[in-house]
Order: structure tokens, then sequence, then C-alpha cells
């Protein structure tokens, strides 16, 4: 018998049954349906956080101080020294590195904005220029800090702190007064929700100089760097340990964070996420698998006399067997196929829902996804094709 | 043609055994024109299945056109079935999902014959056997009369030396079971081997070579 001719036959014996074909070819496409939009959920959340983080910027070194050790005992409390500051010169030194595009300083406290007769409490950032396009942020309205104004009383509001003092929009060129000074708004931040847990919204951003003179520190909270390159990032690290070390007198007592560590430990954990629920998805598959195996046992007893027949008019146990491992080919391809498109269906309403959440499913796993289902299919067809093959001419004929 | 020497098959029903045929020595020459005839469990069908090689000897040796086909391996046995050997069943055994003319191509389909031939021939087939009409309905719009006339059809598409039918007519009322039975004799003057198993003697009695069998044995061959 030739393939073409198997191929055909079989598929007209799957035409020929519709109920029976469509309820299996309806659990082979929801297990492949499965496998694609799982994939595709858990492909799509390793995609938000990778882009929530690179938001923040991937070139991003940030420098803290003191050490994060895991020994227990602070480093330089047995000779009773605290560990030195980051200063704004240290800051200005790293700046200087061949590395490193640019730096901001940093610093955090909270205090009182009060303007337009309103009175609040807020965040607030210190830091220069540059902060901006470190931080990938964006301006509704004004300017940033400008660049070298350092000691200029300006101040940059969140959106939302915008909107609640200056309803009117008319935020830019107005005064404010942060605890006891008096600074003038020169921009409004564009509104850009939560990152990653905290709501730029809601803070204002002055000078450093302002900042450290209104928190009455010379210590840095961070010094934000970016370097050039996303290869050079580990050179810089290297480079900005060095001269850390060097400026505070050989004693290593600052701790350098990239980005990208961060990131890729992410992208680790939701790959693994994602391998695992594909694993899940995949049981349905089985599942299916064993639907199959199930149908096809039964159509071999149901088709017991055609079977003898097609022995009496010469056909070897060979074709036989063919004919109904070509069936359960069938019978998985068409639902791999069918649960391919249901899945990129389903994922497509799922981005439609969440616009936010990337919910592409990967290639690996569509493909996965039909080759498995292909697979089961075929090999749940082994044991009931065998059967058929190897009934006695003589009783398949006689019913028995 | 066929040739048993000391053909014999034992079945086991519980532990007790049944020679269905017991030690056969049959010879049947090209064109011939045979019934076999006997009360049921005679070995008559049993016979007809081992000469089909449906069966296999427990022992004794089979020669079919000259070919000891005792041994043949079911590769080999399912080849030559295909190429000498048509059967016709009670039953029709047409595969009821199958048109009337997809049943009669089915023997074409497993010889690996290109699809414009099949066609050809399956035309041809259905012209003969006057089922023109009738080409696209399945088995269960069929009369028994038709049925049978594709399963004949389905038999010889294929030009075997032998024909084999067991009991063609019993499923089939007395005027379309003649019918029948002068479709195949039709058939066995055009040179076919006819081998026919019935239970019918007036059926039984219009072959030129009637044999009659009774516990597995041959108790009379008339010519």
């Amino acid at each position: 018998m030739k393939l073409r001719d198997t191929l055909q036959f079989s598929f007209k014996t799957i035409t020929s049954y519709p109920t029976r074909s469509f309820l299996i070819i309806l659990a082979m496409a929801l297990g492949v349906a499965a496998v694609v939009i799982l994939t595709a959920l858990g492909d799509g959340a390793r995609r938000y956080v990778v882009h929530e983080f690179s938001s923040i910027g991937t070139n991003l070194i940030i420098v803290l101080p003191g050490r994060a050790e895991t020994a227990g005992n602070f480093p330089g409390a047995t000779m009773g020294q605290t560990p030195r500051d980051l200063t704004l010169e240290d800051a200005r030194w790293l700046g200087q590195l061949p590395q490193i595009r640019r730096y901001a300083p940093l610093n955090v406290g909270a205090a009182e904005l009060a303007g337009a007769s309103r009175l609040r409490e807020v965040t607030v950032l210190g830091s220069t220029a540059n902060f901006l396009p470190i931080r990938h942020m964006q301006l509704a309205q004004g300017s940033f800090l400008a660049t070298g104004s350092e000691f200029s009383a300006q101040i940059v509001l969140g959106a939302k702190l915008a909107e609640e003092f200056f309803p009117d929009g008319n935020a830019v060129g107005q005064r404010v007064r942060l605890a006891d000074r008096r600074f003038m708004v020169s921009g409004v931040l564009a509104r850009q929700g939560e990152t990653l847990g905290y709501n730029s919204d809601e803070i204002v951003i002055i000078p450093i100089n302002h900042a450290q003179a209104l928190f009455d520190t010379t210590s840095l909270f961070r010094i934000l760097l970016e370097v050039r390159n996303r290869n050079d990032i580990s050179s810089a690290k290297q480079a900005i340990r060095e001269t850390l070390i060097q400026r505070h007198d050989g004693e290593d007592d600052t701790t350098v964070i990239t980005q990208d560590a961060v990131l890729s430990t992410f992208d680790r954990i939701l790959r693994a996420l994602t391998l695992g629920v594909a694993g899940i998805a995949a049981i349905s598959l089985a599942v299916a698998g064993v639907l199959v195996m199930n149908v096809m046992l039964v159509a071999v007893s149901q088709r017991t006399a055609e079977i003898g027949l097609l022995k009496a008019i010469g056909a070897p146990a060979s074709d036989i067997r063919r004919l109904f491992l070509t069936e359960a080919a069938w019978l998985s391809l068409t639902g791999a196929i069918f649960g391919f498109i249901l899945g990129h269906l389903g994922s497509l309403l799922i981005r439609l829902a969440y616009p936010q959440l990337p919910a592409w499913p990967p290639v690996w796993a569509s493909l996965a996804g039909i080759v498995v289902a292909l697979a089961t299919g075929i090999i749940a067809g082994l044991l009931p094709a065998a059967r058929a093959a190897q009934l006695d001419p003589v009783k398949a004929l006689s019913g028995k | 043609m066929i040739q048993f020497s000391a053909i014999t098959r034992i079945f086991h029903m519980g532990d007790q055994e049944i020679h269905a045929l017991d030690h056969i020595d049959l010879e049947i020459s090209s064109g011939e024109y045979v019934s076999i005839m006997g009360p049921s469990g005679s070995g008559k069908s049993t016979l007809l299945n081992i000469m089909g090689l449906l069966d296999k000897p427990d022992s004794g040796r089979y020669q079919l056109d000259g070919r000891d086909v005792t041994d043949l391996t079911e590769t080999e046995q399912a080849q030559v079935r295909r190429e000498k050997i048509g059967f016709v069943f009670q039953s029709f055994h047409l595969v009821p999902r199958l048109t009337a003319a997809e049943n009669i191509e089915l023997p074409l389909i497993l010889t690996g014959i290109s699809p414009a031939e099949r066609k050809a021939q399956v035309e041809e087939a259905l012209h003969a056997f006057d089922l023109s009409e009738r080409a696209q309905h399945r088995p269960a719009e069929l009369s028994g009369g038709q049925r049978q006339r594709v399963a004949i059809a389905r038999a010889t598409i294929l030009r075997p030396t032998a024909l084999l039918a067991d009991e063609p007519t019993g499923n089939l009322d007395h005027r379309i079971g003649s019918e029948v039975m002068a479709l195949l004799e039709d058939l066995h003057h055009a040179g076919t081997t006819l081998i026919v198993v019935t239970h019918d003697r007036e059926l039984g009695s219009r072959a030129h070579r009637r044999i009659a069998m009774r516990d597995g044995q041959i108790v009379a061959d008339e010519q």
C-alpha cells in the first residue's frame, strides 16, 4: 500500500466517525492550547519583569554605602570604626571613569511641601540633571534641574503632586515651600505610575546640594552610574570598586550592584517557572494520549471484521499496522494544529485583556506542543495498531 | 492448481481436540467448478480458509500453482492472497463507511496501483456487474443482491485464478441467490476456478464436481 493511499484511507476513516474524531481532536487541541497559553503567560510575566527592570535602565550600576556581609560582624566595628560615607566627591570621581557615561548622586528623605494653601508630606529626592536620563523618566511640563545649577532653588514635582497642588495645570513657575526653604517649580514629571513598588508620581526632586542641606547630611544615599556600553558593566564595576577603595583609605566599604545581575536572576527564575507550567500543561497532553489509545483500541474491536476483510483481500500485517498508526497520527496532528490556533487565540485574548502583559507564546513552546502531541498520539497508537495487525483473519472475519 | 496432501487442522475446545480437517488429500485443477457440501462443523469452511491462506494447517503440505505455500511468511501469504485468490463471503464483508466504488477499489489500493488506473478499472467493474448507478452508494443503501455483486466485483478486480465463495447466497432469497450464482458461473465460464462452499443441495448440485464432507473428511467426490 502506497504512503499516499495510506494517508488518504486513514484520513477518510477519521471523517467517517465525526463525533469520535471531534472529541479526540478536542482533547488534543486543549492539551496543546494549554501548553501554548500557559507558556505565553509564564513568558509574558518574564518579559513584563524584564521590561520593568529595563525601564530603570539595564546599563545602571548602583553604589551604596556599607558592605553587605554575611559573616555577621560589621566591617570596622571591631576597630571602633563606622563605614565611611559616600560623598559627592566620590560621585564626581566615579563620574570621571572612562566607562561611565553619566552619573547621578541621590539623597532621599521626607519633608513637608507647602504651596497654593496646601500642605502635605512628600518623598524628596535630591539629585542632579542627569537623574532624569539615567532613570529613563520623562517630563510633562517645564524643564528638569538645569545642569550646573546645583545651588539654584528649583523643584520638579511628580505628576500627581502637581495635580493636587495646582489643579489648573499651571504648576511651572509657581513658588512652593519645602520644609523651611523656598523653591520655584521648574518642571512636572510625566505620569508613570508604580515602578517596582514605588510611585514616582508622588515625589519631588530638588538639586542635591539643597537636599543635603535640607537633611543636614554630607553623605549620599546612592550613586547611580550609567555605563556607556552594556559590555563594559563588569569592567566598570571593577573600576568603581578600585576607585572607592583607594578613596576610602584601602577600605572596601561600599556595595556595588548592577541591574544586570538582578535582571538575569529574575530572568532565570521566570524561565524556570515557564518551563514548569509547560510541564504541567504537558500532563494534559499525556491524558489526551491515553484517550487516543483508548479510542483506537475501541476502533480496533469495532472494526475487527473490516481488518479481517483487509487481510483476506491481501493486506499484510504491516499495512494494517500502518493504517491504524496513521489514523492516530492524523487525529493528534489535527488536534495539535487546532490547539496551536486555539492557544494563539487565547494568548491574543490575554494580551487584549491585559495590554501591559506581553503574553506572546514562545516559539519553542508552540513547536514542542505540536511535536509532543504528535509523538504522544503515535505512541498511543502503537498498541492498538499492533493488536489490529495481529488479528487472526478467520476469527476477525467471523467477528470473534 | 490446488494440491492438498494430508492436510490436517486441529482446534482445541477446552481439553478436547477437534479434527476440523483430518488428513485431507485433494487436487483441484485450474478452471474447475467445485462445490463443497456438508453439515455445519464438517470442516468445509476450514478447508476453504486453508485454500485461501487465511488459515494454516497443523500438518500436511499445500501446493498452489506448483508452489509450496504451506510455510510462507505472513507477508508472502498476503501477497499470494492478493494475486491469486478472491473471496466471496456469506455476509458480504463490505466496509460500511466506503461507497460501492471504494469497496471495489480496495484491492487495487493494497496493490499500489495508481489512482488514474484504479479509477478506470473500477469503472469497468461497476459496468460489468451492472452497478454503475450505485457506484456512490454505501452498503447500507444497497440491496442484498447488490451488496453481493459489489463483493464479487471486489473479489475479481485483480483477476484472481481462484474464486472462493463461502455460502455466497446464504443471506439472499432464492431468486437473488440464483442470480448471484449465475454471475459466479459466468466468471467460471470466463476461466476462473470456482470453489463454492454451501450446505444447499440444490446450489451444490449445479457444480461440475461435488465434494461432500463430514467430520473433517471427504466422504464423496463426484464428477
